[in-house]
């Protein structure tokens, strides 16, 4: 398996972006999402959940994504919660601030 | 998978069916050097009818356009089509992913060093047993050694990570942990897979099936290894021997809801174990000049629209386990003879062998390719030279 990129811990604080090679499949529950390079499929199981997936390049950090997406702070912790599942397979990679 | 709050639970999503399938297998060719006498697809010769490399073509075209991430190739052997480089090629140029079954007779080191520069590619090499006896007792003389040249091909090559498929039978159900060792000697990765009766399955499968006790040790031996060790989801009638999600894997039947088969001359069955008149769901090939029509009976057909209806429970309905197998494999009823709304043949409460011991009538064969004339006196293989000694009634076993 080609650059799996490794990342044991998820920073809410940092940019994050979907890895280059992973696609993202629109489903009635949320989204499938496949990564070419680590041959995963993994399960976004909301709407809101996809958009700040989708809108995460567009945020300093993860948090401002789910703010911005309307999750509350005191809510949040589900969705950090899922992008730490997703950045720890490689789906979502760290990305350096321009 | 992504723990978020999830009323409705994802399984009964996908038990409602998805747009496009999660994960589809494509049988390219009815073809096949070998005549295993498990074969599903009971394959052996090709089909005149076979799909043109323009009608697959056509159908990848159709696979990109609805975000099917993926296709597990087989047959048959799919390499022997002269045009099966050419095919892997154009699907992987058009974000369709392949993963692909051969019983290794043209990996050699050549084509082995060419998949090794491709990324999109996965190959997956069946071996039934952990020995050339017990793998060539089902798969033919000279397959053992056919399957391992080709492993250590894709080793030397440096390609990464093949997968060892192996079909759970009575007799190979000891080797586990030998196959484990040999797929890891390869550096490759080993997935189980459950026998079916379906094909020429129909007609060894009580011979080769693993008996009840056997059906704990592989259960307890897949916990035990966890995600390392594949199983394609084909173990989920077991889950009820232990805990819900003890079992990797979502566990559910996806016949025509996530999953499904197109067969080399373009028909499509409910899943890879079902090609019979009764689970097909209707055949690619347009009625118009340009292009094909999965995704038309992908959404529309009759078959798998009902499919994706609530299924009863039938005489399931009672038992406490029904949550966590739902009543089983369909195609594993059906080509036994058991009705659709019972217990599996392989119940894990042991209601699987009243019903096998009762009347019962075992669907005929629509599709067979198979090359003897009789495919129930195989000229190959011959299962039953294994049993040297006859098997236990499956009544001297304790129920599981």
């Amino acid at each position: 398996m080609a650059e799996l990129q490794q990342n044991p811990t998820f920073d809410p604080g940092l940019r994050w972006r979907l890895h280059p090679r992973v696609a993202v499949r629109p489903e009635t529950f949320g989204a499938l999402l496949y990564h070419f390079g680590t041959r995963k499929l993994s399960f976004l199981k909301n709407q809101t959940i996809v958009e700040v997936v989708n809108s995460l390049p567009d945020h300093p950090d993860a948090r401002s994504a789910c703010l911005a997406a309307g999750i509350e702070e005191a809510a949040q912790a589900p969705y950090l919660h899922a992008l730490g599942v997703l950045a720890r397979s490689a789906m979502l990679v760290h990305e350096e601030t321009p | 998978m992504t723990g978020m709050e999830s009323p409705p639970r994802l399984v009964d999503q996908f038990e409602r069916g998805l747009d496009a399938p999660i994960c589809l297998t494509w049988e390219l060719t009815y073809a096949c050097n070998l005549s295993c006498v498990h074969c599903l697809s009971s394959s052996g010769k090709r089909d005149p009818r076979e799909l043109t490399t323009q009608q697959c073509k056509d159908i990848i075209d159709e696979l990109e356009r609805m975000q099917v991430f993926y296709v597990n190739i087989g047959g048959g052997e799919p390499t022997v089509r002269a045009d099966f480089w050419e095919l892997v090629d154009y699907a992987t140029a058009h974000h369709v992913g392949v993963k692909f079954s051969t019983n290794g007779v043209r990996i050699t080191a050549e084509v082995a060093a060419r998949l090794a520069a491709c990324d999109y590619v996965d190959v997956q090499i069946s071996l039934d047993g952990a020995t050339a006896e017990v793998n060539d007792a089902v798969r033919g003389p000279g397959s053992f050694a056919m399957a391992t040249r080709a492993l250590q091909n894709l080793k030397d090559a440096g390609f990464s990570d093949a997968k060892v498929s192996v079909v759970a039978t009575r007799h190979n159900i000891d080797q586990l942990d030998d196959f484990k060792a040999l797929a890891d000697g390869y550096g490759a990765t080993l997935r189980i897979t459950r026998l079916r009766p379906s094909g020429r399955g129909a007609d060894v499968w009580d011979e080769l099936h693993p008996t009840p006790v056997q059906q704990v040790q592989l259960y307890d031996w897949l916990v035990a290894n966890g995600e390392r060790v594949l199983t394609g989801d084909s173990f989920f009638h077991l889950s009820g021997l232990g805990d819900p999600g003890a079992l990797a894997g979502l566990n559910l039947c996806g016949a025509g809801r996530v999953v499904c088969l197109i067969d080399p001359v373009g028909d499509v069955y409910a899943c890879p174990f079902a090609i019979h008149d009764t689970f097909l769901a209707g055949n690619v090939l347009s009625e118009s000049c340009f292009g094909t029509r999965f995704q038309d009976v992908w959404q529309n057909s009759e078959l798998f629209r009902e499919l994706r209806e609530p299924q009863s429970a039938g005489a399931c309905g009672s038992c406490g386990h029904y949550d966590s197998c739902r009543g089983g494999c369909m195609a594993a009823k059906f080509f036994t003879g058991l009705p659709l709304d019972g217990p599996d043949p392989e119940c894990v409460q042991g209601y699987g062998e009243p019903a096998l011991a009762r009347e019962r009538a075992k669907p005929k064969s629509s599709v067979d390719h198979s090359r003897a004339a009789n495919r129930n006196t195989p000229s190959g293989p011959i299962p039953l030279t294994l049993l040297s000694a006859p098997p236990k009634k499956f009544c001297n076993e304790s129920p599981v």
